[in-house]
């Protein structure tokens, strides 16, 4: 697997799509498959850079590990933030309307839809978030 | 991503290219909060969007919602890939897609 680490902040987005984009594209990841897992990385990175490290001003760091093995994209996006586990949250309601509809809660949702396996861990005082999917 | 606008009477299309995700969404909000006084009928061309995640469905949303107040919201040329996301989201019962 190969390993980014980079500062928890939502302007390094494209950075860690392109770290990602590069491990997928040595193995000849299909299209459409790139960019629904450009989302999934897109929404769990940009959860990191809002929420791990809210109460540090000084902010902090994540690392983000992706690799390809017979087919299954794994992604590891690890941070030191407060602990949170973004895979207990509710999923939104889909059938309600425009006026009912919350603004929160899509991206998460959205990364379980789009990945086969989500899963959450608290390790060592850092938060640990793996997705798969097959390709 | 690029915005274009094209204004017909009290009708607006904004037609929207490239990535909409965390870092451009912010830009279309802000081109569409001067627009919607005294306006009808919004529409989005999205033949030349490649890319959207959960921040431009906000705004997506947000344009709805307001929308719903003062007149109608379309949505055309919709991509295979875009459209999966707005089905997985239940975005296709909210929003008018021609």
């Amino acid at each position: 697997m190969k390993e980014l680490t980079v500062f928890a902040g939502v302007d390094r987005l494209g950075q860690v799509t392109e770290f990602v984009n590069g491990v997928l594209e040595e193995a000849d990841c299909p299209m459409k498959a790139l960019m629904q897992i450009d989302l999934a990385v897109e929404e769990l990175f940009v959860n990191i850079a809002s929420y791990a490290y809210r109460e540090r001003p000084e902010g902090g760091e994540a690392v983000i590990r992706a690799g390809i093995e017979d087919g299954l994209v794994t992604i590891v996006f690890e941070d030191g933030g407060v602990p949170f586990d973004p895979t207990a949250k509710e999923d939104p309601d889909r059938t309600a309307s425009a006026e009912e509809r919350e603004i929160g809660g899509l991206g998460i949702f959205l990364t379980k839809k789009i990945m086969d396996d989500i899963s959450y861990e608290y390790r060592n005082g850092r938060n640990v978030l793996t997705v798969t999917k097959r390709i | 991503m690029t915005i274009s606008k094209q204004k017909n009477g009290n009708a607006l299309t904004m037609a929207v290219a490239g990535r909409l995700d965390t870092i451009t969404s912010p830009e279309l909000e802000a081109a569409l909060k001067d627009e919607f006084e005294g306006l009808g009928t919004l529409i989005f061309d999205f033949s030349a969007l490649d890319y959207i995640s959960s921040a431009g469905l906000r705004v997506l949303l947000a344009a709805q919602k307001q929308m719903n107040k003062q007149g109608e919201m379309k949505v055309t040329g919709v991509s295979e890939v875009i459209m999966e996301i707005f089905e997985v989201t239940g975005f296709t019962d909210i929003l008018t897609i021609e």
